[in-house]
């Protein structure tokens, strides 16, 4: 059920990329996105592949897990695929049904963008795995930091954040309880036509709303009394720390994506 | 036997590494009529169990018979059992979502397909079971206090006329005077209507009060059933599965070991003040 989306889930462990500095990680996820960009050729892909496996193994997750993220996109996944196939004009033509034809060059740069996909899927599915949200919230404050000069409000940002990681499974346990409630007096949510589904959400929306105002007027008031005033001078009980792995990890990725640019040009 | 649970088993996310048994071969009988308390340790199974028996959950192994009919069975109509066994929830006040309480309190009725004018009648009914004025039927539920709106949410399963009515910690964040009363309401229902009721309850003195058969729920299985007296008289056994005999009895105890010559086996306040008159007016003989 809703329960089984991995996407954006933490999996605690205990390897060298989850202690990465967390402001670290999301460069390097930033860069290897980039690095995606530069492949345009089967060898790189593989290179790619290899590598994103190797990360994949020293993160100690199952690699079914990783994998297992990929199931909600599926559809995205799916309809790129079909797009380029058949978008592409250009090319011999292997085959055809009616309007749909498909160029040896579009098979190509389907498979291309289905494999951009999936990397670019992986990897930052991998960020969010080995990252507990808490440090993934206290990286993004630090990274824009920089941009509250331009009023840009990074504290406000990273705790409004932090709040909602925190209040989704709560709100998902909620939803459960009240679709179970009204279950048994007779709602149903699963039969008739879209109106007929719509007006069934009712008994289930208008408590979930209430009870999500209710949570947060207490939450506010818990915070208020424990006299909590915003990002201002606000200090850390837990630093960041940059440490030497931090920049053998950015060493290898700027190797990586050398690398890359190396076998583009070549 | 009007529930009937036999070999139940349930295991959650099961194939997962979060899998968890909650409920491990629990085989049950509930009469025609009976009221039952049940209690147990936060997590021994108790919500699980009872969320079978109107089948909001699918068992993993094991059948449950309700009024004779196999509820595992897949071809069976969901509705009409949801309108045989009545379900109300922990904090029920937090489903109510009509603009009236007369509509809130009629949802059940209508799922079920009742006609307009007989869910008339038992919204009234139920709301009279409740203690509730009509005065309320027009007002918005959310312009309640707390102890209305946990009757106004019991009323509404209650307008379903079930045969069994489960009732998950319905004194649970109520006032003292709030709880008796809505614990005497439910014992009235369950005399005037013949009704089965099933009772959740973390209260040992609610429990020894008003039930005819205690339930004890220990690590998913069942542990003990048996009279508030025969539960009780075991107090050892059942602290060591986290639970308690009522205030009284402990007090009881304490003065047997005094040297007063009182029986311990008391459950309830009013017992205890039977024994003691019993004692003092003995003692003027």
């Amino acid at each position: 059920m809703i329960k089984d989306i991995t996407l954006g889930q933490y999996f605690p462990g205990n390897s060298v990329v989850h202690k990465l500095d967390p402001r670290v990680k999301i460069i390097l996820t930033l860069l290897y996105i980039t690095a995606l960009f530069i492949v345009t050729n089967f060898k790189g892909y593989i290179v790619f592949g290899l590598f994103t496996f190797i990360i994949i193994s020293i993160s100690t997750i199952p690699h079914r897990f990783v994998f297992k993220g990929l199931r909600p996109l599926l559809f995205i996944i799916v309809l790129t695929a079909f797009i380029n196939m058949f978008m592409t004009k250009e090319g011999v033509i292997l085959y055809g049904i009616g309007p749909l034809v498909a160029t040896d060059k579009g098979v190509e740069m389907a498979i291309f963008m289905v494999l951009r996909l999936l990397f670019l899927i992986m990897g930052t599915s991998l960020l969010t795995l080995t990252t507990s949200p808490i440090l993934l919230t206290d990286g993004i404050e630090k990274l824009l930091n920089p941009f509250k000069k331009i009023g840009v409000p990074a504290h406000e940002l990273a705790m409004m954040m932090t709040i909602a990681l925190r209040f989704i499974p709560t709100l998902l346990e909620e939803t459960d309880k009240i679709m179970k409630a009204q279950m048994a007096r007779g709602a149903d949510f699963e039969s008739g036509n879209l109106l007929k589904r719509a007006k069934g959400l009712v008994p289930l929306l208008v408590p979930l709303f209430i009870s999500a105002f209710r949570r947060a007027d207490e939450l506010a008031t818990a915070m208020e009394s424990r006299c909590y005033r915003g990002g201002d001078q606000r200090t850390r009980m837990k630093q960041l720390i940059t440490d030497k792995r931090d920049y053998i990890a950015i060493v290898v990725m700027i190797a990586l994506i050398a690398a890359l640019i190396m076998m583009r040009l070549l | 036997m009007i529930i009937r649970i036999e070999n139940l088993y349930h295991t959650y996310m099961k194939g997962s590494p979060f899998e968890k048994q909650s409920l491990n071969d629990v085989t049950l009988d509930i009469a025609q009529g009976e009221f039952i308390g049940l209690i147990g340790h936060t997590g021994s199974g108790k919500s699980t169990l009872i969320q079978h028996l109107n089948r909001l959950i699918k068992p993993t192994k094991g059948k449950i018979y309700i009024l004779g009919k196999d509820i595992t069975d897949k071809e069976i109509n969901i509705r009409e059992i949801r309108s045989k066994v009545g379900l109300v929830f922990q904090y029920p006040e937090h489903q109510l979502f009509e603009e009236t309480v007369y509509k809130d309190i009629a949802f059940g009725p209508l799922n079920a397909g009742v006609s307009e004018e007989c869910v008339h009648e038992r919204v009234l009914e139920a709301l009279k079971f409740v203690g509730l004025e009509e005065s309320v039927l027009e007002k918005s539920p959310f312009e309640l206090s707390g102890g209305q709106k946990r009757r106004a949410a019991i009323a509404g399963v209650i307008a379903m006329k079930p045969e069994i009515l489960v009732l998950d910690e319905p004194t649970a964040g109520l006032d003292p005077a709030g709880r008796d009363e809505i614990l005497f309401q439910i014992k009235s229902m369950h005399t005037k209507l013949n009704m089965t009721v099933i009772l959740v309850s973390h209260s040992m003195e609610d429990i020894a009060r008003i039930v005819d058969r205690i339930v004890v729920m220990h690590e998913g299985k069942i542990a003990m059933t048996g009279t508030p007296g025969q539960i009780f008289k075991q107090i050892k056994r059942i602290e060591q599965m986290g639970l308690s005999a009522p205030q009284v009895t402990y007090v009881m105890r304490a003065l047997k070991d005094k040297g007063w010559a009182v029986k311990d086996e008391i459950f309830t306040v009013q017992q205890a003040k039977n024994e003691l008159l019993r004692l003092l007016e003995g003692n003027n003989d």
